[in-house]
């Protein structure tokens, strides 16, 4: 029977085989690490059931249930999908959107990382591409979601201005800056804007908000973190506004959608074919003209 | 060494996180409303992170002053009960 399986079929329903002949690991589509109650009572019914009674949770806030075997895929898809449990993708496509908590939840939060890590989700999972390609957001400086191990990571920052009127010049926000981009002089804080990182700790720790913030979204691009590793590379300023993020994570997925060998990481195919051009057309997506 | 009159001092140079944090705040408990706390920390990461705690629980900073022997004190106003 096993040769009439169709193996790329089932890993793009997140089928992963095993060792074990006749037997997958499931993997389930998971957003920014978040699952509801009831998607996990459903994956725990279909673990004891069609598994052996366990799950494994992934490196990337997936969960994959281990043992199911290849006779049971239809009866476990329609489990799954009656606790509102969807499978997941292996192989050359968009993958898990990963996130952090966020701004929603996180003190340290500049960006709401699971909202934008949903809006990622519907705009690019799934997606064909010539290679896998992973997206991951991260709502602060801390870099809890590891933004550059990403193809395109984002992470959040603060663009900040300071307002004199309002500093009582306590201090504290010369010490929460670990760039040293803060000092006090004559009584006033003056701001290194080149050593701003975006962290958003001067705002935060101000304890009479003499900073008006904006946040904004410091994306990376090309990261691996497998059999090669690289960090994503910030080639554009810190970005204001959703419209943007998105036009600028359009222009570098069809940049590799069309550039890409098949089977060729997004870091190999810039490596291949030059940073150049990528970046020209980056910047263009980046100032509204693409 | 302050031009800021205090209540009530606290040394917590001798713990680390969380508990520099738990001893600062287990001594503002102990305040009555708009009694001044001045709180000696170590420079590096409490100074970094136990004001914002402090600012984050609802207390009113003052200032923060250099003592200039690697520590620092932080001049806090305990709001509410």
């Amino acid at each position: 029977m096993a040769e009439t399986i169709d193996y790329s079929s089932l890993k793009k329903g997140g089928f992963m085989r095993q060792k074990q002949k006749g037997y997958f690991s499931l993997r389930l589509a998971v957003v920014g690490g978040n699952l509801t109650a009831e998607n996990i009572k459903t994956i725990a019914e279909v673990a004891e059931k069609y598994g052996r009674g366990y799950v494994h949770m992934t490196s990337r806030q997936g969960v994959e249930i281990p043992f199911i075997n290849f006779k049971d895929i239809e009866e476990v898809r329609g489990k799954l999908a009656e606790g509102g449990v969807k499978p997941g993708v292996c192989g050359p496509r968009v993958r898990t959107v990963t996130a952090c908590q966020g701004s929603e939840i996180c003190p340290s939060g500049c960006i709401d990382s699971y909202g934008l890590a949903k809006e990622l989700d519907e705009r690019y999972f799934g997606r064909e591409l010539p290679h896998k390609f992973k997206f991951g957001v991260t709502g602060c400086m801390n870099n809890c979601l590891k933004s550059e191990e990403n193809d395109i990571g984002v992470k959040g920052g603060y663009l900040i201005d300071y307002k004199p009127e309002a500093c009582i010049s306590c201090g504290v926000c010369i010490k929460a800056c670990r760039e040293g981009a803060l000092s006090m002089v004559d009584g006033k804080v003056v701001l290194d804007a080149e050593k701003c990182n975006h962290c958003g700790r001067c705002v935060k720790s101000c304890p009479v908000d003499a900073w008006d913030f904006e946040p904004g979204y410091i994306v990376s691009f090309g990261g691996l973190f497998g059999n090669q590793i690289y960090k994503g590379e910030q080639i554009v300023p810190i970005i204001k506004d959703k419209e943007t993020l998105f036009r600028v994570a359009d222009a570098a997925i069809d940049f590799f959608d069309k550039n890409a060998n098949p089977g060729e990481r997004f870091r190999k195919t810039l490596q291949r074919v030059g940073e150049e051009e990528f970046r020209k057309q980056v910047r263009e997506a980046y100032e509204g003209k693409a | 060494m302050a031009d800021i009159a205090f209540d009530e001092e606290v040394d917590i140079t001798d713990k680390v996180c969380p508990l520099t944090f738990v001893k600062a705040k287990v001594t503002l408990d102990e305040l009555d409303e708009g009694q001044i706390l001045a709180i000696r920390m170590n420079d590096g990461e409490p100074v970094q992170n136990v004001p914002r705690s402090i600012k984050d629980e609802g207390h009113q900073i003052l200032k923060l002053e250099d003592n200039e022997d690697g520590t620092y004190t932080l001049y806090v106003k305990k709001v509410g009960d």
